[in-house]
């Protein structure tokens, strides 16, 4: 997800990019600006027909995978209490099995943390927020068994770069 | 070369005070870049700054920076619209010297009460130090904060009734009877311009006072107390207000000096006028994006955030950096700073609503959000747009009568582009590897990414340096001669 994200940025970044140097570029020269009007609203027509064109599909292709989720009672479901303090996780467990969906019930006991799960290669898996007074349920099932980090990603005062816990995941 | 069209011409007293804003906003923006330097150093491994210093120096460099945006973009909206419709130059000064003593209030804060919740003081934060920092402190910050916002409050309600007085409704200067088929005239780009910012701008201030009033209070009856996903709500609308209007108030500066140095009209048409009445509502909306990882919010609420987010860049795009873009094209225009330093501008707000849209994008922000990606982006369409735009205001500014002779700033242009290129972008990558954002100390993997920031940052806070050194050269001459 990461690697798609910043590929499409790069790209679309350097296409604007690029426009701008042409058109600086073309400084050098002058020309009539009503020609250039007429044919630039026409394209300009295109270009926004195409932009909201791409905004309606990329919408519709991932507004269908959000990862808000009610509580679920199914009993295969592993369920893992936390509890955000300054400035340590409270985990209900700190070991999940591989391959089976974990439901995190995620609150926080003082002031807002962000509760942020990373793999072994340091990649962020998945998060949500930790707020006092709200409990959010955050579901994820993990394929590759491995020693995963949370870390804190809302910032929560003096301690809060140290904030972290380990979930082990097993086979 | 063209002639500006003025309508009304500035009193000295008003040139005196606009200079007074750029000045301040110039002072304080390379305060506030140094300290952004000392983060990536000390991020990078390169010096020790204890997490108490960090966390102080965070919470400035993210609360001052938005009140230099504020100031530089207030003072390019002032100057343009002060043209054609009277307003009144007492209230711009106070609205100074609320932010000279805000600010300093702010610092005070942090740096001797050691007060150090973020510019974003969450709920109940503020209140919750575990002892780094007294209610005392925290009272200091979130009163300077205060006042800034009544000084800005003020400036939006004097631009309101001028704006009022001549043009007789917020709908008439937003351009409706044209856009209707009522009228057969448009009103100039600033008055629309003006207009939107005074809108939302007002709406913005009032969450953001309302919110800080009750963290106030709360600091010394604990009782009094806020939902804090409530609260979260109406300090990211007033934070996300507010920044954005920066940049909409900065970016008159490309619909009034690209006319000027290209001696083409910016033409105010439709889609102008729909792009900036779709900009008001769109800017009021689109605030949810900052709260996707809030999953008790309502659903329906977060897909807003979500979709506003997208349509809203659709006018940044295809009005204003395409506008830009068809008046600069074979135009023969000199390269000046001012000119250089407006594309730069135009190209940094149009090329980080990327990155920010595909942020706003939830299944993206799941692995996205509060990583170094949201700086990222950010600094992309502040540093590189909106700051830009201040700069660039400020090279036109200090050169009076001489605008159209003047050469580039090439050392400090080219240090401010190189180095804000390189700063963000090592931003996004690192946010690409899932490096948190607003960590004091770095784990091993994430040093490299930091110490390419810290010498990109370097580059830029001289740079700056180098464009605000001929500002402030060249200003007694021009006040002289005005």
């Amino acid at each position: 997800m990461q690697q798609i994200a910043w590929v499409t940025t790069l790209i679309l970044m350097s296409s604007i990019a690029a426009v701008f140097v042409w058109v600086a570029w073309s400084t050098r020269f002058t020309a009539d600006y009503g020609p250039i009007v007429d044919k630039a609203y026409a394209f300009r027509r295109v270009l926004f027909g195409a932009l909201l064109t791409v905004s309606a599909v990329a919408t519709a292709g991932t507004i269908g995978r959000l990862p808000y989720a009610h509580a679920a009672n199914d009993a295969g479901v592993q369920v893992v209490t936390a509890i955000g303090y300054q400035w340590h996780w409270d985990l209900g467990a700190t070991e999940v099995k591989a391959g089976r969906p974990v439901e995190f019930r995620v609150t926080a006991a003082d002031v807002t943390h962000g509760f942020a799960i990373y793999d072994a290669d340091l990649k962020l898996v998945t998060q949500t927020q930790a707020m006092p007074g709200y409990t959010n349920i955050l579901q994820h099932t993990f394929d590759r068994p491995g020693i995963y980090k949370i870390l804190c990603l809302e910032y929560c005062g003096l301690a809060h770069h140290g904030m972290s816990a380990e979930l082990t995941v097993s086979g | 070369m063209g002639q500006e069209k003025i309508l009304l011409e500035h009193t000295p007293a008003a040139r005196k005070v606009l200079a007074a804003y750029l000045a301040v906003s110039g002072t304080v923006l390379l305060l506030m870049m140094t300290l952004g330097l000392l983060m990536r150093l000390a991020q990078g491994s390169l010096v020790s700054l204890p997490a108490d210093r960090f966390y102080e120096s965070l919470t400035v460099h993210g609360t001052g920076m938005v009140g230099v945006a504020g100031m530089g973009g207030a003072a390019i909206l002032w100057y343009f619209l002060g043209r054609h419709v009277r307003l009144n130059v007492p209230v711009l000064a106070i609205n100074l010297v609320a932010f000279i003593v805000g600010a300093a209030l702010i610092l005070g804060a942090a740096f001797i009460g050691g007060f150090a919740a973020g510019w974003t003081f969450l709920f109940p934060l503020p209140a919750n130090s575990l002892g780094q920092w007294s209610e005392h402190a925290a009272a200091m910050h979130l009163s300077g904060l205060l006042l800034i916002g009544t000084g800005f409050l003020l400036f939006h309600l004097d631009t309101g009734r001028a704006i009022l007085s001549k043009y007789g409704s917020l709908a008439r200067a937003l351009g409706w009877p044209y856009l209707f088929g009522r009228s057969d005239e448009t009103p100039p780009a600033v008055i629309v311009a003006s207009t939107m910012v005074l809108i939302v701008n007002t709406l913005g201030l009032v969450s953001g006072a309302t919110v800080l009033a009750i963290s106030l209070v709360n600091l010394y009856l604990p009782g009094f107390a806020i939902d804090p996903l409530l609260a979260k709500n109406l300090i990211y609308f007033f934070g996300h207000v507010f920044i954005n209007i920066t940049i909409y108030m900065a970016i008159i500066a490309a619909y009034e000096l690209l006319p000027l140095y290209t001696n083409r009209p910016w033409k105010v048409n439709r889609p102008f006028l729909v792009a900036w009445t779709a900009a008001t509502v769109l800017v009021l909306v689109a605030y949810p994006h900052h709260l996707l990882m809030d999953f008790n919010m309502p659903r329906w609420l977060l897909l807003v955030g979500q979709i506003s987010s997208y349509i809203s860049g659709l006018p940044i795009l295809v009005v204003t950096g395409y506008g830009a873009l068809m008046i600069v094209f074979r135009s023969g225009m000199r390269w000046t700073t001012t000119t250089a330093l407006i594309m730069v501008g135009v190209f940094g707000w149009s090329s980080g609503v990327i990155p920010a849209i595909i942020d706003a994008t939830i299944m993206v922000n799941t692995v996205m959000h509060n990583t170094l990606w949201v700086p990222g982006h950010f600094h992309t369409y502040l540093l590189l747009g909106q700051i830009a735009l201040v700069l660039a205001f400020m090279a036109h500014f200090s050169q009076g009568a001489d605008w159209s002779k003047v050469r580039l700033n090439a050392w400090g242009f080219w240090l401010f582009l190189i180095g804000g290129l390189a700063l963000t972008q090592s931003f996004l990558y690192s946010g690409k590897q899932g490096v948190p954002r607003r960590f004091a100390e770095y784990l091993p993997d994430w040093v490299g990414g930091a110490q390419v920031g810290a010498l990109a940052a370097l580059m830029v806070v001289t740079g700056t340096g180098v464009l605000f050194a001929a500002y402030l050269l060249k200003l007694p001459r021009v006040m002289r001669a005005s």
